[in-house]
């Protein structure tokens, strides 16, 4: 790693977080496109979700990842409150990875 | 009902910001071993501020990768960031450089917290409480790893790996109620499944934005 790259990376990184709160300014957007807007993240965080449970690199692995993500479905499902629902999720990869699984 | 469906900001980003620093325990432990110096790998933190574009920026030099590769992969991978700053513009206030200042602080987690809140004003809360409590967790934690070295256990033995999108996914809940939501987010982890066998990490995840196509066409159906 050099500091360039490390300046680069922040550099990047910068401007795309701050491409929206920068150009949109103190504007309001329409409701429909702020509907739009937030679909879209909530499709990407969605998608980061799966691809943080069930990819190792490029390959797709189900492992005890997953079976932290199950209880945690169940668990929101059931309307448990959030901190219950990391934890179980939390405890449920940590036991199996205890027992030798995923 | 809504107390119900709601996450108190406050707790939940204690939450996030507590896995948080364990994971960049184990940041600052990779960085030091695979040699990059205290303060570069402190920096790192500072001034990147988004984990997973980290953590693979490091694992491609110590792979023999060239730092442009890196770089390339890290601004990739963290090109959900535009999105997440449209979405979360609204909520913010006061003159440019306040805008400026936040916007380092849009990550997954402080967007998904404040987009899952009723209101605006709770959505801003959401978003600085998360933001800032992440900044010095993310900070803290590196710093702790990077000196502590191998003596910090391992986050995956701990099934920490499995905290974060389980709290993503507590999160996003109450919005996977409406359906439009619902079908955008599984159409979307769907498309970035099928692809990440074919393509570099990142890649898949915005491929997933094609989700947002199947809300259109239900919408389209149902209206």
């Amino acid at each position: 790693m050099t500091w360039w790259a490390v300046l680069a990376l922040a550099a990047g990184t910068y401007v795309l977080k701050a491409a929206g709160p920068l150009a949109l300014g103190s504007r309001t957007v329409p409701p429909h496109l702020q509907r739009s807007l937030n679909l879209v993240s909530v499709t990407l965080l969605a998608a980061l979700i799966a691809i943080s449970t069930f990819a190792e690199g490029r390959s797709l692995v189900l492992d005890a990842r997953a079976a932290g993500l199950g209880v945690a479905l169940v668990a929101v499902w059931l309307r448990a409150p959030f901190v219950v629902v990391v934890v179980a999720a939390t405890l449920t990869a940590a036991g199996l990875r205890a027992l030798g699984i995923g | 009902m809504a107390a119900a469906t709601t996450t108190s900001p406050w707790r939940a980003a204690f939450m996030l910001a507590a896995t948080t620093g364990v994971i960049a325990l184990s940041f600052g432990v990779l960085a030091r071993t695979s040699g990059l110096s205290l303060v570069m790998t402190c920096a790192m933190s500072l001034i990147v501020f988004a984990g997973g574009s980290q953590f693979l920026a490091v694992a491609t030099i110590a792979s023999g990768g060239s730092p442009l590769a890196a770089v390339l992969g890290g601004i990739v991978l963290n090109a959900r960031h535009l999105p997440y700053g449209f979405a979360i513009a609204p909520l913010l206030r006061g003159p440019l450089w306040k805008r400026a200042l936040s916007s380092h602080i849009v990550l997954d987690e402080s967007t998904a917290l404040a987009l899952a809140q009723p209101t605006p004003e709770l959505g801003r809360l959401a978003f600085y409480a998360c933001g800032c409590m992440l900044f010095a967790f993310w900070n803290v934690g590196t710093l702790v790893g990077a000196l502590a070295g191998g003596a910090i256990a391992d986050p995956s033995a701990l099934g920490l790996d499995a905290a974060f999108p389980a709290s993503m996914l507590a999160l996003l809940a109450p919005l996977l109620r409406r359906r439009d939501m619902r079908t955008a987010a599984l159409a979307g982890a769907a498309v970035a499944l099928a692809a990440t066998p074919f393509t570099a990490p990142g890649i898949p995840i915005l491929l997933a934005a094609a989700g947002v196509l199947a809300a259109r066409f239900i919408r389209e159906e149902t209206e």
